[in-house]
C-alpha cells in the first residue's frame, strides 16, 4: 500500500511542472510588452521600466521561471498592480466566499444525485428512469451560467423568493448566509448533479446485476439495507472519481457564477482582474486551482487504492 | 475426357464477379439501412439531428429571415417587449433582439464548428504521431496532462485575457483548451491499431511510415474522432458564451449568444426578453449537439452502447 501511495505522489511531479511552465508562459504571451499592458496607456516611461525590473522582465527566461518558481514556493506570489496589495493577501480574503459555495453546491448536487441515480437505477425502464435520465442529458447541456440566468429570471425577478444578488457572509448568520447562495449554488451544482445521477445510475445498474446482490437478496436482506449498505458501497469507487471532478468544476464554475451573483469570492476577483489586465492575480489563482485538481486527482486515485484493492496491483 | 464440372465452374466463376458485386452492393446497402434504423430508433438523436439542422438554417439564411439590421440603433424603441415588430423585443439600444440572436446563431456555431474541426485535425495529427516515436510521445503527453489539469474555461479565460478580446482569439484558446483530450484519445484509439495485424502486413508490404500513418491508421480512429468533434463543437459553444458573457469573448457590438446575455443580465429586472431568447437558442442547440454526437457514436459504433 505504502509502495503504491508512493508511486502516486511521485507521479505528480511532472504534472505539475508542466502546469507551472505553461501557466508561466501565459503572460509572456502577451503581444508587445507585459508591463506596459499592465499598466495601459497613461504610464510613463519610467514606471514601465521599474515595472520591468521589478516584475523581472529583463532577466533571461529561464532565470525568470525559477525565481518565480522560488517565489511561489515561498508563498511570495507576487503583487497585484492595480493597488500595490500582495496577491496572496487578496486570494486570502476573497477565498472564504468560494469554499462557501463549493461546498454548499456539492451538498444540493450529492443530495439530490446520489439517491436519485439509485432509485432510476432500481426502476429501470420505468418512467421515474426517463425522468432521471432526462434530467441529467438537460443537465449536461446546461451550463452554469445560462442555468444561473435562468434562476434569477425565474427565482429572483418573478417570484422574488431569493434575491439576485447581494452576498452575505457567515459572520450575518447562517441563515442568511446560505440563503444569499442558494440560486448561485443551484447554478453550480446541477451539471455536477447530472453527471453524478448518470454515473451513480450506471455503476448501480452493474452492481445489482451481480450475484452477490442476488444472493444476498436470498438471503432474506431487507431491499432497504441492500441498496444502501450492500450495493452502495461497490458504487463507490465511481462516486469518488465524480465527487473529485465536483469539487474541481465547483471552483473553476465559480468565475462566472460568481461575477454574476455578486460573490465577492476567487471568481469574481479573477474576473474583475481581466479588464484591469492584473495578469499575477489571474495566474496566480489559476495556478492554485490547477495545482488543487492535480492533488485532488492523486488523493482521488489513493482512495480508490483504499476502497478497491485491486486498484493497487496495477 | 473432359470433365463435365470444368465449364460450370467456369461459368460460375466468369460471372462470379459481378454476382460478388451485387453481393457486396447489397449487403452495404442492408448494412446502411441497418445504421439508419439505429440512429432513427433513437428519438433524441432525431430530434437532435433537427435542432442542429434549422440552426444551421436559420444562421444561414439570418439575413433574408430578419427585417432589422442586428447593429441598427433605434432610440426611440428602446427594452420594448416583443411585438409583431419586433418579435424578441428590442435592447437597451433598441436594436432588434431577433436578429441579434439569428446573427449570433452565426458566430456562435461558426467558433464551435471551426474550433471543432480545427481539434480534431490537430489532435488527430499529434496523436497520431505521437505513437512513432516513444520520446516524442512521453514529452506530448506529459504536455497533454499538464493543459488538462488546469480547468478548460479557466485556461480560456486566462489566454483571453493575454490574447485580447477578439474573435479569432476565442477559436485560438478554444482550440488549446480542447486539443490535448482529443490528441490523448487519438493517440488510445492509433495505439490499439498500430498493433493490429494488417498493419504489420503493410509494413511486410513495404509502406512508407507516413503511408501507414495517414492511409492506414487514420481512417480507423476517425469514428470515435468524429464523436469528439460533435462534443467539442458543443462545449466550445457553451464556453465561447461564458467568455462573452465575461466581456472576455467576442468583442462587444457584434452579436453573439454571450454578448447578449451579458446585456440581458443588466436589465434582467426589465427586459427578460434579453435573457430567455439567447439562453434558450444556446440550451438548445448544445443539447441539439450532444443528442446529435450521442446518436453518430451509436450510429458507427453499436457496442458502445
Amino acid at each position: 500500500m505504502s509502495k503504491f501511495i508512493a508511486k502516486r505522489i511521485l507521479s505528480v511531479v511532472p504534472v505539475l511542472l508542466v502546469v507551472s511552465i505553461v501557466i508561466f508562459s501565459l503572460v509572456h504571451l502577451v503581444p508587445g510588452d507585459p508591463a506596459a499592458a499592465m499598466l495601459g496607456d497613461l504610464a510613463t516611461e519610467q514606471d514601465i521600466a521599474a515595472l520591468r525590473t521589478r516584475m523581472g522582465l529583463d532577466q533571461p527566461l529561464a532565470r525568470q521561471y525559477f525565481i518565480w518558481v522560488g517565489n511561489l514556493l515561498r508563498g511570495d506570489f507576487g503583487v497585484s498592480v492595480v493597488n500595490n496589495e500582495t496577491v496572496a493577501s487578496m486570494i486570502i480574503s476573497h477565498i472564504k466566499p468560494t469554499i462557501s459555495l463549493a461546498i454548499y453546491s456539492l451538498c444540493i448536487a450529492a443530495c439530490i444525485a446520489v439517491p436519485l441515480g439509485m432509485i432510476a437505477a432500481k426502476n429501470k425502464g420505468s418512467a421515474a428512469d426517463h425522468a432521471v435520465t432526462a434530467v441529467s442529458l438537460a443537465g449536461i447541456s446546461l451550463p452554469s451560467f445560462l442555468l444561473g440566468l435562468f434562476l434569477m429570471l425565474l427565482f429572483g425577478v418573478k417570484l422574488r423568493l431569493f434575491p439576485v444578488s447581494g452576498y452575505k457572509g457567515l459572520e450575518e448568520g447562517l441563515g442568511a448566509h446560505l440563503k444569499s447562495l442558494t440560486l448561485p449554488a443551484i447554478a453550480l451544482g446541477f451539471m455536477n448533479a447530472a453527471l453524478m445521477m448518470r454515473m451513480t445510475r450506471a455503476s448501480m445498474l452493474e452492481v445489482l446485476g451481480s450475484d452477490y446482490i442476488k444472493m444476498a437478496r436470498a438471503k432474506g436482506v431487507r431491499e432497504f439495507s441492500l441498496m444502501a449498505k450492500h450495493a452502495l458501497k461497490n458504487t463507490l469507487v465511481t462516486l469518488i472519481t465524480v465527487f473529485g471532478q465536483s469539487i474541481i468544476q465547483a471552483l473553476s464554475g465559480a468565475a462566472v457564477v460568481e461575477s454574476m451573483f455578486a460573490i465577492p469570492g476567487l471568481g469574481q476577483l479573477m474576473v474583475n482582474s481581466i479588464g484591469r489586465r492584473d495578469y499575477y492575480v489571474i495566474q496566480t489563482i489559476v495556478l492554485l486551482i490547477a495545482v488543487f485538481n492535480v492533488l485532488v486527482n492523486m488523493v482521488v486515485d489513493i482512495l480508490y487504492g483504499c476502497v478497491d484493492p485491486r486498484v493497487r496491483v496495477n | 475426357m473432359r470433365e463435365g464440372a470444368i465449364p460450370i465452374g467456369l461459368s460460375y466463376v466468369s460471372d462470379g464477379p459481378d454476382e460478388m458485386e451485387q453481393l457486396r452492393k447489397s449487403l452495404e446497402k442492408e448494412q446502411r439501412r441497418i445504421q439508419i434504423r439505429r440512429f432513427t430508433k433513437n428519438r433524441g438523436s432525431v430530434f437532435g439531428l433537427a435542432v442542429v439542422t434549422v440552426m444551421v438554417m436559420l444562421a444561414v439564411l439570418a439575413p433574408l429571415i430578419c427585417r432589422y439590421d442586428p447593429l441598427a440603433l433605434d432610440t426611440v424603441n428602446r427594452l420594448k417587449g416583443s411585438s409583431a415588430e419586433h418579435w424578441f423585443g428590442t435592447d437597451s439600444m433598441g436594436r432588434d433582439v431577433f436578429a441579434r440572436v439569428l446573427y449570433g446563431a452565426r458566430i456562435s456555431l461558426t467558433v464551435g464548428f471551426l474550433v471543432g474541426i480545427t481539434t480534431g485535425f490537430l489532435g488527430v495529427l499529434i496523436g497520431l504521431y505521437a505513437t512513432t516515436n516513444k520520446v516524442a510521445d512521453n514529452i506530448l503527453m506529459r504536455i497533454c496532462d499538464g493543459l488538462k489539469a488546469i480547468p478548460s474555461t479557466l485556461l480560456a479565460i486566462t489566454l483571453m485575457t493575454v490574447l485580447g478580446a477578439d474573435i479569432k482569439n476565442v477559436i485560438i484558446s478554444l482550440v488549446v483548451v480542447s486539443v490535448p483530450g482529443m490528441a490523448r484519445l487519438a493517440r488510445g484509439q492509433a495505439m490499439v491499431v498500430k498493433e493490429q495485424t494488417y498493419i504489420e502486413s503493410m509494413k511486410c508490404l513495404g509502406a512508407g511510415k507516413t503511408r501507414i500513418l495517414w492511409k492506414h491508421i487514420a481512417p480507423n480512429i476517425i469514428s470515435p474522432v468524429i464523436v469528439q468533434v460533435t462534443f467539442v463543437f458543443a462545449s466550445s459553444i457553451i464556453t465561447e458564451a461564458a467568455l462573452s458573457f465575461l466581456g472576455a469573448g467576442v468583442p462587444a457590438p457584434a452579436p453573439s449568444w454571450g454578448n447578449i446575455l451579458n446585456e440581458g443580465k443588466g436589465v434582467i429586472y426589465t427586459a427578460w426578453w434579453l435573457v430567455l431568447y439567447p439562453g434558450a437558442f444556446t440550451a438548445l442547440t448544445v443539447l441539439g449537439l450532444n443528442l446529435l454526437g450521442d446518436g453518430i457514436r451509436d450510429f458507427i459504433d453499436p457496442m458502445s452502447n
